[in-house]
C-alpha cells in the first residue's frame, strides 16, 4: 500500500497558504446538500461541527456523555500554545514550528507541524472572541506563561481550567448551532462501528446508551474526533470514558492505524495509593515552573522530608539537565523519577513517588502569589490526599497521559478510507513521538476551527451529495455484527468483571509497554495478550440485559477491543527497534540516558493494518523528510 | 472501615424507586467515594447483581458529570467538592450513608442515581454564547480587558455544569447555573451587543425547562462544587429588569 500524504511541496511558510488555494471550493447553495457526522464533541469535535454548521453544511454530532460539554478535553489544566510573541521574548511561528518538530524527536510531518504553528495564532483570537476568560495583564492584555520545555513564554490560560475554558468556548459555538438547527445533537449515543461501502465511508451504527437501540446513521463524510487511547494502560489520567474503541473500528474496517507505541507519560500526577485506583490524577506540569523536584539521595530513606537535610537530597533534574532544569521535557522528566524510584529512593507508601517541593518558591515569592499561581491545583491534591502542599512537598509519579499515535491520516486530516476523517487526539499527525506541553488543546482546535472546514470542501468537491442509504446491505451487516457481539458478551456468564480484565491488561502493558521497553518484554507481551482476551471471551459476566442503561456491558465492549487493540501497540512498540521521544528502547540509550534513534532506518511513520484478530497487522511505512529542521540529537543539559 | 450503604435503585424512569440497603467493608480512606462505589460495583457483579449505574467520567472534579446526593446533600459534605472528589477520609467506620440522586423537577430520572440534565443544555443553547463565526476575528490583544472583570468573569465561567444548585434548591430553580454564564458574558466586551437579548432568552428557557423560582435561600451557592457566589444571582435579576425596560421604553 503506498501511503501519499499529500503534503503540498514547495516552501513551507507558504505551502498551507497555496494548499488552501488549491483546494477545491463547495458553492455556498449546495454546502447544505452536504451531510457530516462527527463522531465525540470534545475541543476537536465540537469546533469542528460549529464549524461546519456556520459554512452551512448538515452536521450531525455525537456524544457517549450526557452533554457535548462533558468531553475530557476539559480537564488540560496548564494552557495552550500560540506563537504570538506577545511576551516580546523572540518567540516565532517558526520557533513554535522547531520546538514542535525537536520535541517530537524527528518522527513528525514538517508541513503538518508548521501549519499547527501557523493557525495557533488565530485560535487564541477565536476563543478571545468567543470570551474565554484568560489569564491578563494589569493593563488589560493577555498573560503568558512559559510551560514544559519551552524557552519563551507563549502558553495561554485561565487559572488551572485551561482546557475547561477551552472547550466552554468550543460547546458555546456548538450550542449556538444547535440552536440554529445547523447541527443535530446526539447525546449518550456511542458509535459502535464504521460502515463502509466499496472501500468509502458511509456512515455509522451507534448504540443508545440509555435504552440500547442500534442505530444506522448515513452521511457524505465520518470525522472521528474520539480521542486518545491511553485508557489501554488501565490506570491513566485519562477519564474514565475514554477508549479505543471508534478509532479501532474504524481501524478493523480498513483505516490504518499509526504509531500507537507513541504514548506519553506525564510526569507530574498523583501516585498510585491501592488496588481500588481507579485513576491518577495529573497536577499541571506548569506546578514544575515553581516546584523544585528531588528524593533523597540514600535508598529507602523513610524520615519526613522536613527532616531530611538539603545536603542529603537528590534535585536530580536540576542536577543532570542544568540548563532546562525541572522544566525538561515530559519523557525525560518521567524516566527520570522512574530511574529515581528503580533506586530504590522512591518516596510515597509504594517507593514510587519522588517530591515536588514549592519551599523555596513560597520563600522568595510569597504564598498569596504561589497560591495566585496554583491554588486550585494545591486545593484539588489536598483534597486526594490529605495533605497540603504549602505545608509538605507534593508527591508525583509519572501516568499514561497521551497518545499521540492514532489513526492514519494525510495533509487533509483523511484516513486512508476516503470519506473518514480523523481529528484532535484521535488522528496521530503532528506531535510526532512526544508531544509538547499545552499542544494537545492547540492541535485539538487547529484541526476543528481552522484545517478541517478546508479540507472537507476538497472532499466533498469530488463525491455527490446523498449518496448513501442506511438500507444498504452493509448497514445491515454492520449493524448485525455488531448486535451479535454484545449479545456474546452478554451471554458468556463466567466469573470475571470487566473491569478484572482490564485491570491484567492495563498492568502488562504498563510493565511491558510503558515508559521503557525492550524486545524481552515486548515479545512476552505479544504472547500474553491472546490468552487474556482467550478468557476474558469464556470467563466474562454481565448482570442485566442490553435493552437498558447497562454500565458493565459499555465497559465491556470497550475493553474488548483494548484487548484487541494492544496487540497492535506492542508489535509495533517491538518493530521500531530505536528509541525516540516516548518510545524508550532500552536497547538503545546513549550512555547519559538520552534516546538513540536510528533516522536512517527508522525516520518513517509506521502505519498498522488490520489483518484479522490475533494475526500479526502488516506494517507500511511513510517515510518522512526533513529539509527545514536538521536532524540533532535532543539535549537539554 | 465498615459502612452502611442506602442507595437509590430504579429500573429506569417509568419504575418505582427504593432505598437498597448494602454493606460495605474493607474501605480505605485514600479511596475517593466513587471507587467505593466501584469497589461495591464489583462485588455486586460477581454476584449477578446489576451495577449500580452513575454518572461520571473525568473524576478530577471538573468534567461535572458525578453527581449523587449524599446524606442529603448535592456532592455530599464537604463544600467546594464534587461527588469524584470526596474522599472517604471525610466519613468514620460505623458510618450510614444514604446515596440518591440529584433530585430537583427538571432532572428526571433515568436509573438508579443517574438523572437526565440536557435541560441546562437548553438554556445555554437559547443565547450562552457570543455570536461570532470561525475566523475573521480582530488580534486577541486588540481587546483589552480590566483585570478584574477578566478575573471576575473567570469565577463565573468556573461553572462545571453539574446542576448541584438546582438539586440543592428547595424550588429546584437552576438561577445559579444561568445566571453564571449571564454574568461571565455581561462582564466582558465581548458579551455586550446581545447583552439584553441573551438576559431575557435565557430566564424564559429557564422557565420554560420545568426550573422554579429563587427565593433566597442560598443553598445553590452552598452546594456549589466551584463555590459560585449568589451575587450573580442578583446581578442577573438587574440586568433582566434594565433589558425588560429598555425594551419597553426603546421600540
Amino acid at each position: 500500500m503506498v501511503l501519499n500524504s499529500n503534503t503540498p511541496t514547495g516552501d513551507i511558510r507558504t505551502a498551507w497558504d497555496n494548499h488552501k488555494f488549491n483546494m477545491k471550493l463547495i458553492n455556498p447553495a449546495n454546502k447544505r446538500k452536504f451531510k457530516i457526522i462527527v463522531v465525540g464533541t470534545g475541543l476537536a469535535g465540537a469546533s469542528a461541527a460549529a464549524s461546519f454548521a456556520e459554512l452551512g453544511y448538515n452536521v450531525e454530532a455525537f456524544t457517549f456523555h450526557d452533554s457535548p460539554r462533558r468531553a475530557h478535553s476539559i480537564a488540560a489544566q496548564g494552557g495552550i500554545n500560540a506563537a504570538k510573541n506577545y511576551q516580546n521574548d523572540g518567540d516565532s511561528v517558526w520557533r513554535l514550528f522547531y520546538d514542535t518538530v525537536k520535541g517530537g524527536d524527528f518522527r513528525s510531518r514538517e508541513a503538518n507541524v508548521y501549519r499547527l504553528s501557523q493557525v495557533s495564532k488565530n485560535i487564541i483570537d477565536q476563543c478571545v472572541a468567543q470570551g474565554v476568560p484568560f489569564a491578563r495583564e494589569y493593563g488589560g492584555l493577555l498573560a503568558n506563561r512559559s510551560f514544559g520545555g519551552a524557552q519563551v513564554s507563549r502558553t495561554f490560560y485561565a487559572r488551572g481550567q485551561t482546557g475547561q475554558q477551552l472547550l466552554l468556548g468550543a460547546y458555546s459555538a456548538l450550542s449556538k448551532e444547535i440552536q440554529k438547527g445547523g447541527v443535530k445533537m446526539h447525546n449518550r449515543k456511542e458509535m459502535m462501528d464504521v460502515v463502509v461501502q466499496d472501500g468509502v465511508s458511509k456512515g455509522i451504527i451507534t448504540r443508545d446508551l440509555i435504552t440500547g437501540k442500534l442505530e444506522r446513521h448515513a452521511a457524505d463524510v465520518v470525522v472521528l474526533a474520539t480521542g486518545g487511547y491511553g485508557n489501554v494502560f488501565f490506570l491513566s489520567t485519562n477519564a474514565q470514558a475514554c477508549n479505543v474503541t471508534a478509532a479501532y473500528r474504524a481501524h478493523k474496517k480498513g483505516a490504518l492505524f499509526a504509531n500507537p507505541c507513541y504514548t506519553q507519560i506525564h510526569p507530574t500526577c498523583i501516585p498510585v495509593s491501592g488496588d481500588h485506583q481507579s485513576k491518577l490524577t495529573l497536577m499541571s506540569e506548569s506546578l514544575r515552573n515553581d516546584g523544585r523536584v528531588w528524593v533523597p539521595k540514600k535508598k529507602g530513606d523513610k524520615r519526613k522530608p522536613a527532616d531530611i537535610p538539603e545536603n542529603e537530597r537528590d534535585y536530580y533534574l536540576e542536577r543532570k539537565y542544568p540548563s532546562f532544569g525541572n522544566l525538561a521535557p515530559r519523557d525525560i522528566s518521567s524516566r527520570s523519577a522512574k530511574e529515581a524510584c528503580d533506586d530504590g529512593r522512591g518516596v510515597a507508601s509504594t517507593g514510587y513517588g519522588v517530591y515536588l517541593d514549592f519551599k523555596d518558591a513560597i520563600k522568595r515569592l510569597g504564598k498569596s502569589t504561589i497560591e495566585e499561581r496554583y491554588g486550585n491545583l494545591f486545593e484539588m491534591y489536598e483534597r486526594i490526599t490529605g495533605v497540603s502542599p504549602y505545608e509538605n512537598p507534593m508527591m508525583i509519579y509519572p501516568a499514561s497521559h497521551y497518545t499521540m499515535g492514532g489513526l492514519w491520516v494525510d495533509y487533509n486530516l483523511m484516513t486512508n478510507v476516503p470519506g473518514l476523517f480523523a481529528i484532535g487526539e484521535a488522528n496521530f499527525s503532528d506531535h510526532g513521538a512526544n508531544r509538547l506541553g499545552a499542544s494537545a488543546l492547540m492541535q485539538g482546535l487547529a484541526d476543528g476551527y481552522f484545517v478541517i472546514p478546508y479540507t472537507i470542501a476538497n472532499y466533498l468537491a469530488t463525491i455527490t451529495p446523498g449518496n448513501f442509504d442506511t438500507n444498504a446491505s452493509e448497514f445491515e451487516q454492520s449493524e448485525t455484527e455488531v448486535r451479535q457481539k454484545l449479545e456474546k458478551l452478554l451471554s458468556i456468564n463466567g466469573k470475571r468483571t470487566p473491569t478484572s480484565f482490564h485491570r491484567e491488561l492495563g498492568k502488562l502493558m504498563w510493565d511491558n509497554v510503558g515508559m521503557a521497553r525492550n524486545e524481552k518484554g515486548l515479545k512476552e507481551t505479544i504472547e500474553k495478550i491472546p490468552a487474556i482476551r482467550e478468557e476474558f471471551w469464556n470467563n466474562l459476566t454481565i448482570p442485566g440485559s442490553g435493552a437498558q442503561l447497562n454500565i458493565a456491558l459499555e465497559k465491556a465492549s470497550r475493553v474488548a477491543d483494548f484487548l484487541e487493540f494492544a496487540e497492535v501497540m506492542a508489535w509495533d512498540a517491538l518493530e521500531r527497534d530505536e528509541s525516540c521521544g516516548a518510545h524508550y528502547r532500552e536497547e538503545h540509550v546513549y550512555p547519559d540516558g538520552e534516546a538513540k534513534r536510528k533516522d536512517d532506518e527508522f525516520s518513517h511513520v509506521a502505519a498498522w493494518e488490520y489483518t484479522g484478530v490475533g494475526n500479526k497487522p502488516t506494517r507500511h511505512k511513510e517515510e518522512l523528510e526533513f529539509e527545514n529542521i536538521k536532524f540533532a540529537v535532543r539535549s537539554y543539559k | 472501615m465498615k459502612l452502611k450503604l442506602h442507595v437509590w435503585r430504579q429500573k429506569d424512569p417509568a419504575s418505582q424507586g427504593r432505598l437498597v440497603q448494602y454493606d460495605v467493608d474493607d474501605v480505605s480512606e485514600d479511596m475517593s467515594f466513587l471507587e467505593m462505589l466501584d469497589v461495591l460495583n464489583e462485588k455486586l457483579i460477581l454476584q449477578n447483581e446489576e451495577a449500580i449505574a452513575f454518572d461520571h467520567d473525568c473524576r478530577e472534579g471538573i468534567c461535572g458529570m458525578c453527581s449523587l446526593t449524599i446524606n442529603g446533600k448535592p456532592h455530599g459534605p464537604q463544600s467546594g467538592t464534587t461527588t469524584c472528589q470526596l474522599h472517604m477520609r471525610t466519613f468514620k467506620d460505623g458510618d450510614e450513608i444514604y446515596i440518591e440522586p440529584f433530585r430537583a423537577t427538571a432532572f428526571p430520572i433515568i436509573k438508579d442515581l443517574v438523572v437526565d440534565r440536557t435541560p441546562l443544555d437548553k438554556i445555554i443553547q437559547s443565547g450562552g454564547y457570543v455570536d461570532v463565526r470561525t475566523g475573521q476575528v480582530q488580534d486577541a490583544n486588540n481587546l483589552p480587558i480590566r483585570k478584574k472583570n477578566a478575573d471576575l468573569a473567570m469565577d463565573a465561567a468556573a461553572c462545571i455544569g453539574c446542576g448541584a444548585c438546582v438539586a440543592a434548591c428547595p424550588n429546584g430553580a437552576a438561577m445559579l447555573f444561568t445566571s453564571a454564564k449571564i454574568g461571565q458574558l455581561a462582564l466582558l466586551p465581548q458579551g455586550q451587543p446581545e447583552r439584553k437579548e441573551r438576559v431575557v432568552a435565557m430566564t424564559e428557557t429557564m422557565d420554560n425547562e420545568g426550573f422554579g423560582a429563587c427565593t433566597n435561600h442560598y443553598e445553590c451557592e452552598a452546594a456549589c462544587p466551584k463555590s459560585i457566589s449568589v451575587k450573580f444571582i442578583s446581578d442577573m435579576n438587574k440586568e433582566l429588569m434594565k433589558a425588560k425596560v429598555s425594551s419597553i421604553f426603546s421600540m
